[in-house]
């Protein structure tokens, strides 16, 4: 009896580390492929409806280093990147990071229940497809450019990208004269 | 007794794992046979063959930006209105008709709305479904490869 449920043990225990090892692998293959690119542009002005009400204008936040993330609620990696995101604001908006979220969702009432079970810190706007064509199409998600004191895009992140990919672009932003 | 917890906890930790991995992974349970490649659909419509009718089954807001000319947006399909939205669109058309889905609002193993859209069409009795195969993003894999696309409605 003894050796039929060591063997069972032996059994589900191989299983759930195949089955673990397979979803990690399904997660992170095709799954969060990223790509992030240098760019010295300026980035597009606009004007759109925040979540919670008014208007934000991305040329108001110049001076501080804008992480401009373009993310949707159905979006899965989005959902993951998020709480990073929260964490960076945290740490680094005393020394003039600021996040703004560009929801690309369809409609803002998925958005306010998400807004408030990931404890967003930062403002969330209704994108359109007008911003999302001026930022060069937002045609998968999530697509995230870091933006320097001057306006000019740093870096553009494609895909689901790590958390400390993000926090070295913005100390180097940060840091830089 | 203690092994029979052991066994137990593990059992409930290898379903969870399980559970855990057809959330992630819904596209990729599509039957490799209902797949499509972007390379096989735009030599397909510039084959001069008939049109199969394709349907965009994901954002609204991607389906503005940039669509395959000729497909019509369908609602997303991880909701049940977009499923509605859809079941409505191909309520009348024959069985046998060619369909091609497609999103590509994300990776390929993380889009919510290709296989509930793919399930719905086989359980209404649709025979020739297939489903574009986007890997990383309609951007990455239609739109940079130069492949034809409109805007708007």
């Amino acid at each position: 009896m003894r050796l039929r449920n060591s063997r069972l043990l032996i059994l589900v225990g191989a299983a759930a580390i195949i089955v673990g090892l397979y979803a990690r692998w399904q997660k992170t293959s095709n799954g969060s492929k990223s790509e992030s690119r240098k760019v010295q542009k300026q980035a597009p002005d606009f004007t759109l409806p925040l979540l919670e009400g008014g208007q934000l204008h991305l040329s108001s936040y110049r001076g501080k280093i804008v992480l401009l993330d373009f993310w949707a609620t159905w979006c899965v990696p989005c959902r993951e990147e998020t709480p990073h995101f929260v964490e960076l604001q945290n740490k680094y908006g005393d020394r003039g990071l600021q996040i703004i979220g560009v929801s690309m969702d369809d409609s803002p009432d998925p958005v306010h229940p998400f807004y408030q079970q990931f404890h967003m810190n930062y403002p969330v706007v209704m994108g359109t497809a007008d911003v999302g064509a001026a930022y060069g199409g937002v045609l998968g998600l999530p697509i995230a450019f870091l933006i320097d004191r001057e306006g000019r895009i740093y870096t553009k992140h494609l895909g689901a990208t790590e958390a400390a990919v993000f926090e070295k672009d913005v100390v180097a932003l940060l840091g830089a004269p | 007794m203690i092994t029979r917890i052991f066994v137990r906890a593990l059992a409930l930790s290898w379903l969870a794992a399980i559970i855990s991995l057809q959330a992630v992974g819904q596209a990729s349970s599509v039957p490799s046979s209902r797949l499509m490649t972007p390379e096989d659909l735009v030599k397909l419509l510039q084959s001069g063959k008939e049109k199969p009718l394709m349907l965009q089954v994901g954002s609204h807001m991607l389906f503005l930006q940039a669509h395959i000319p000729g497909s019509e947006y369908a609602g997303p399909a991880a909701s049940d209105a977009g499923l509605q939205q859809l079941r409505k669109r191909v309520a009348a058309l024959p069985r046998n008709k060619f369909i091609v889905l497609y999103c590509g609002c994300c990776p390929w193993n993380h889009c919510p709305n290709v296989k509930p859209a793919d399930d719905a069409l086989q359980a209404m009795g649709f025979m020739n479904v297939k489903v574009l195969y986007i890997s990383d993003n309609f951007g990455t894999n239609w739109v940079d490869k130069g492949y034809p696309t409109v805007k708007g409605e």
